[in-house]
């Protein structure tokens, strides 16, 4: 049989059609990679990632942005990456697979993941600031104002909600590596079921638990909703040094050179350049992650 | 008369949908070696795992009958299952080694013990690996990782792990049957020693290592214990018919 003519063309067409829009995907990519690169590139020095804005910050560098970046990321995975841990253990070592309750826990991990950065932001908030910080500051400061307003603390705990499901997800990936075999032998030799898992699975789960807190630094890096409300500052010409201290964040720097500054135009290359260290911080940190989970999952399949 | 070292009665075991075993009683006299044989699926490694209480990890399995070891119920209420599990250790069908180097593996149940004296795990290691005839092959690299070793050692390796906890009955679930001929005359041999100093009771499908290394042989048939006797008479002269047709290889 031959296919008729207007069959052809239109197998032609859909083939087109489908290739083009993968392609635009591509180029899409391409693009956006190659004008922040292109209009970053020559703003990227040591001077300017390591000194402090100027003149209104129309001048200078990103440092306290990096910095505040980096201690948000370390608290905020201080306090997941434990708490994410020992739910994931909980849920592969000790909750029935199909108990209410495991169901229940992995409904909330689920639901935590698609609910919008922007209503963690509101929950940190409501939840951190006006309830923990005014009780805290009613108690210890007899009334002063200290805890309860935005800072380093509460926006990194916020963090730590969000991601939480990043690290729950992957410790739990990585608990199910170790074999049940191991296990036994632990147990079998006369170990608790506690020892089993700090002596034999959490050893054989390492990897799998820096993939977590990796992917949530990454995420955690990159978000601002969160931390909207709950501690990011505008500007702040030192560093924080204490919990309840306002900090500067890459991703809010961003947006604050671009929409708020005294000059959009001329700060547009440190736009640029905040613009490229934020892209190649969460590049670098999710390659690395890849690559781990990569590593557990080929051990897996062994 | 040889002393009683476990003791079953009228043992039932089910999994949740079904029975494995069904009305066990047995006598198992100390410091000899006691093989369970029977076709696959009769009960054998089910049996074994309800020695060291193995069993209870498993969902949905419920026990009547009483099982004593030295003459103590290990189903009471009151008994320590962890204590249980370090009298009586366990050697599983494929080898188990942990990620760790050979002198860790040997360590773990002496350092979950408490014992951390370098020079006093040294001593318990040495003597495990000496015991578990693989000292000559292992001396000279104790740090390294216990997952390069061959099949065989490494199922020696885990049999020296469990020496290492002192355990006065070690339980052995086919512990050769992925091994080559070699690896597995190895085994063997190490097991007739180590009747000297523990109760061994050993799962095999293999016939002949029963009536090669064993003093007793229980013959397991569809979850109830069939036949127990002197291992030369139940291969020689059994009284059952169902064990004759066993060992003659009829069925199973
Ligand atoms: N974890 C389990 N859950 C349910 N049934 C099991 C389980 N383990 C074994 N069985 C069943 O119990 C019976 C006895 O099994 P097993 O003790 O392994 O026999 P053997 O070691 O003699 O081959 C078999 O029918 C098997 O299918
Ligand atoms: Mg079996």
């Amino acid at each position: 049989m031959i296919r008729s003519f207007k069959n052809n063309i239109k197998g032609i067409l859909i083939e087109g059609l489908t290739l083009s829009s993968a392609l635009l995907i591509i180029a899409i990519v391409v693009v956006m990679v190659t004008v922040i690169v292109i209009g970053g590139k020559d703003q990227i020095s040591w001077e300017f990632l390591t000194s402090f804005p100027e003149d209104g910050m129309t001048k200078g560098g990103i440092f306290p942005a990096i910095y505040g970046t980096a201690l948000l990321v370390i608290l905020m995975s201080v306090a997941a990456v434990p708490f994410g841990t020992i739910t994931a253990i909980y849920l592969t070592e000790y909750a029935k697979e199909n108990s209410v309750i495991a169901k229940t826990i992995r409904f909330a991990v689920r639901t935590l993941a698609v609910i919008p950065s922007i209503i963690y932001g509101l929950f940190g908030l409501g939840f951190f600031i006006k309830f923990v910080g005014t009780q805290m500051d009613n108690t210890f400061m007899g009334g002063e104002l200290k805890w309860g307003q935005p800072n380093i603390l509460w926006a990194s705990l916020t963090m730590a909600l969000l991601t939480l499901p990043v690290v729950i997800v992957s410790v739990e990936e990585a608990l199910k590596t170790v074999p049940n075999d191991l296990r036994a032998a632990s147990l079998a030799l006369g170990a608790t079921k506690w020892q089993t898992i700090w002596k034999v699975v959490l050893p054989g789960s390492i990897s799998g638990i820096m993939t977590g807190t990796i992917l949530a630094v990454s995420r955690g890096a990159g978000e601002v909703a969160p931390i909207l409300f709950t501690g990011v500052a505008y500007y702040v010409a030192t560093l924080p040094a204490s919990l309840s201290d306002q900090f500067m964040v890459l991703g809010y720097h961003i947006y604050v050179m671009t929409t708020q500054s005294a000059n959009v135009d001329q700060t547009m290359p440190i736009q640029f350049g905040t613009t490229l260290v934020l892209l190649m911080l969460t590049f670098i940190l999710n390659i690395s992650a890849i690559v781990l989970r990569y590593r557990i999952r080929k051990k897996k399949s062994n | 008369m040889a002393i009683e070292k476990i003791h079953t009665e009228n043992l039932f075991l089910h999994y949740s949908s079904k029975m494995a075993l069904n009305n066990i009683s047995i006598s198992i006299p100390e410091k000899k070696i006691t093989a369970f044989i029977g076709p696959s699926g009769c009960g054998k490694s089910t049996f074994l795992r309800s020695l060291n209480r193995m069993n209870d990890l498993i969902d949905g399995v419920k026990i009547e009958g009483k099982i004593f070891i030295d003459h103590i119920n290990i189903y009471d209420k009151n008994i320590d299952v962890v204590t249980l599990r370090k009298k009586v250790g366990m050697v599983f069908q494929k080898s188990n080694p942990f990620a760790k180097s050979i002198f860790e593996n040997v360590a773990y149940g002496p350092r979950i013990n408490g014992i951390n004296d370098k020079k006093h795990l040294d001593e318990i290691v040495e003597t495990a690996l000496i015991n578990a005839a693989i000292w000559d092959e292992v001396k000279d690299r104790l740090g390294d990782s216990a997952l390069a070793l061959s099949g065989g050692q490494q199922q020696r390796l885990c049999i020296a792990r469990t020496l290492a906890v002192n355990p006065e009955i070690v339980l052995m679930d086919e512990p050769a049957s992925a091994l080559d001929p070699l690896s597995t005359s190895k085994i063997e041999e190490l097991i007739v020693e180590l009747k000297e100093k523990y109760t061994i009771v050993i799962v095999t499908h293999n016939m002949q290592q029963a009536a090669r290394i064993s003093d007793l042989t229980a013959f397991f048939y569809l979850g109830e214990l069939i036949e127990f006797d002197k291992t030369k008479k139940i291969f020689t002269n059994p009284e059952k018919k169902q064990t004759e047709d066993y060992i003659t290889g009829r069925f199973g």
